[in-house]
């Protein structure tokens, strides 16, 4: 009883502690040896494969797809959201008239789903009845917007909904960031004689370094796992033009009865993913200390 | 004079480019509301709507394509709408959330306020799995759930929500109170408060405003999902999500844009309305926690 009474804390904690043991560490090893398995439609571990299935993953043309769009993806969506964020963090900070209202219109995307996300964008895309239509009844018979449809075009309809999900967020986190910056400094450098655009270059945006972090982890994270937006807007399509890491796991394992060739492209995303992570939460929890 | 007038254009195009922004993030929400509102012949450019685009607003208001979303839009085999997904989406949701804010809750006074050796550590393993990609877990839990004979069952995917709900409620509350002063903790023991008092009655009182930012995250996380659902929910266990994407994606026939949108709005709605109630609370407690340097 003493004992238990001692360790009340820890004790409490153990559930949760079991539930994430088990959901999260336990299932990335088993992932990981189910990738080495010769699974098709079940688990099996009675053949061992060694890297076989990484090999397969990588020498598959669909697998290169989702590796070069997850490029071009990743790149601009964070790079977008980023410069987007920042640019309206920034301007909104120039005591705007009616600032409340349109933070509310910036960042209510940010909660909707992506599935919502991606069938508003998949209508207002469409080439027959969509934006395109529109500009063309409202008389600018040359305009032309039908990305959706080409294979080579449809990757940037996947960044455009998302950054338009959110970059909201992103500048939301710059904002905060804004208003916690010393206003002492910034007066100094005003009386020095710093322009306004040298005192946000030298003083303003190193001391968003945080922020941008911040803002770097979120959305790299995001878009590793991103999988419903593609799902929602093109099905991966044209083809499979639209095809990233995140679908071709779910493919293989779900329809195309290759579990252990999705468990091997899902080892992959988690390792792209711990590269970006780790450091970030090791320098974070020194800091947090 | 010169100088004001520079000033002024100055002003003049931060705010149109503000403006313009503001136009950006509102497009989907236009075309998806006007959409919902009209009727087909309107949104196709039948006779009589020739000019009509999808920004055009409605000219002919009707709020039938709402309904048939609701409850008469067919979705894979069954013509009933979204309305039984909505019940599955909120009971989920409930369970879920109420299940994840109170371990997270706990774990996270327990990790600021009852250090022991190796604390930081279970804090770090535990904040790991806030950022893994759900893929790396899907084929082990699709085994569990099956074994646990909760596969396609609202419960299995409440446990799965709250397995991977945990770690950020954990991390929200943990950040929240390491704040609190541990003299307070040190005076409840005086009075001879123990363990579970010192949390109810002098901790849950002041943790409301973190307890918003825990719940309006979980409610959108899990409301918002669609990995999960549609890969461990039955026929009859679908969350809204899923049979959103189903019932614009699968639609036979002439695709019917109005109800399409309408289901839309109908699985957007929830969410949007918790963060214009609570959104401002969210941010102020989110932004705090997560951009401290």
């Amino acid at each position: 009883m003493r004992f238990f009474k001692a360790r009340l804390p820890q004790l409490t904690l153990l559930p949760s502690l079991v539930l994430v043991a088990v959901s999260v560490y336990g299932f990335i090893a088993l992932t990981f040896v189910i990738s080495l398995t010769r699974s098709r439609m079940l688990p099996r571990f009675d053949r061992w494969e060694g890297f076989d299935n990484y090999a397969r993953v990588w020498s598959h043309p669909r697998w290169e797809v989702a590796v070069e769009n997850f490029a071009i993806f990743g790149l601009l969506y964070i790079g977008g959201t980023l410069v987007i964020g920042l640019g309206l963090a920034i301007l909104l900070d120039q005591k705007i008239r009616a600032e409340g209202a349109l933070r509310t219109i910036y960042l209510y995307p940010m909660a909707l789903s992506f599935i919502v996300t991606g069938v508003a964008w998949q209508w207002l895309m469409s080439p027959d009845l969509g934006l395109q239509h529109a500009f063309r009844t409202w008389g600018w018979e040359s305009f032309s917007f039908d990305w959706i449809t080409q294979s080579e075009m449809a990757i940037y309809c996947v960044v455009i909904a998302g950054a338009w999900q959110a970059s909201g967020f992103v500048m939301a986190l710059f904002l905060a960031a804004l208003r916690g910056i010393n206003t002492e400094i910034i007066s100094a450098a005003r009386m020095d004689g710093a322009s306004g655009p040298a005192i946000y270059w030298h003083i303003i945006i190193p001391a968003l370094r945080p922020a941008f972090l911040t803002a770097i982890v979120v959305q790299g994270h995001l878009s590793i796992k991103s999988y419903d937006l593609v799902v929602a807007l093109t099905r991966g399509g044209p083809g499979f033009a639209t095809e990233l890491p995140s679908t071709f796991m779910y493919e293989f394992t779900f329809s195309r009865n290759e579990m252990a060739m999705g468990a091997a492209s899902a080892v992959m995303m988690l390792v792209l993913l711990t590269v970006l992570i780790v450091p970030y939460l090791y320098s974070e929890l020194r800091h947090g200390r | 004079m010169a100088a004001d007038m520079r000033r002024s254009v100055q002003r003049g195009v931060v705010y149109l480019v503000l403006v313009l922004a503001a136009g950006f993030f509102l497009l989907p929400l236009v075309a998806m509301v006007f959409t919902s509102l009209k009727t087909m012949p309107e949104i196709t450019g039948g006779a009589g709507f020739e000019t009509a685009t999808i920004l055009s607003p409605p000219r002919l208001w009707s709020f039938e394509a709402w309904g048939l979303a609701w409850s008469s839009a067919c979705i894979a085999v069954a013509c009933e709408g979204l309305r039984g997904y909505f019940w599955n989406s909120i009971l989920l949701v409930v369970f879920a959330v109420s299940i994840s804010v109170a371990l997270g809750a706990v774990n996270g006074y327990v990790l600021s306020k009852w250090r022991f050796r190796g604390d930081s550590i279970i804090f770090g393993m535990l904040l790991f799995g806030c950022f893994i990609p759900f893929q790396i877990v899907l084929i082990p839990m699709a085994r569990l759930l099956g074994l646990l004979d909760l596969a396609g069952t609202l419960g299995g995917l409440v446990l799965v929500h709250v397995c991977y709900g945990i770690p950020f409620t954990t991390l929200f509350f943990r950040n929240f109170y390491v704040t609190v002063p541990d003299e307070l903790i040190a005076a409840g023991r005086m009075d001879g408060a123990g363990f579970w008092q010192i949390f109810t009655i002098i901790l849950v009182p002041i943790s409301w405003p973190i307890f918003v930012v825990a719940i309006i995250w979980q409610f959108t996380n899990v409301w918002n999902d669609f990995l999960f659902g549609a890969s461990f929910a039955g026929p009859d266990t679908r969350p809204l999500m899923v049979a959103l994407n189903n019932l614009v994606n699968t639609s036979t026939g002439t695709k019917a844009y109005n109800v399409d949108m309408a289901g839309a709005m109908i699985a957007a709605l929830p969410t949007m309305l918790v963060y214009i109630v609570g959104g401002r609370y969210f941010l102020r407690g989110l932004t705090s926690g997560a951009v401290k340097g």
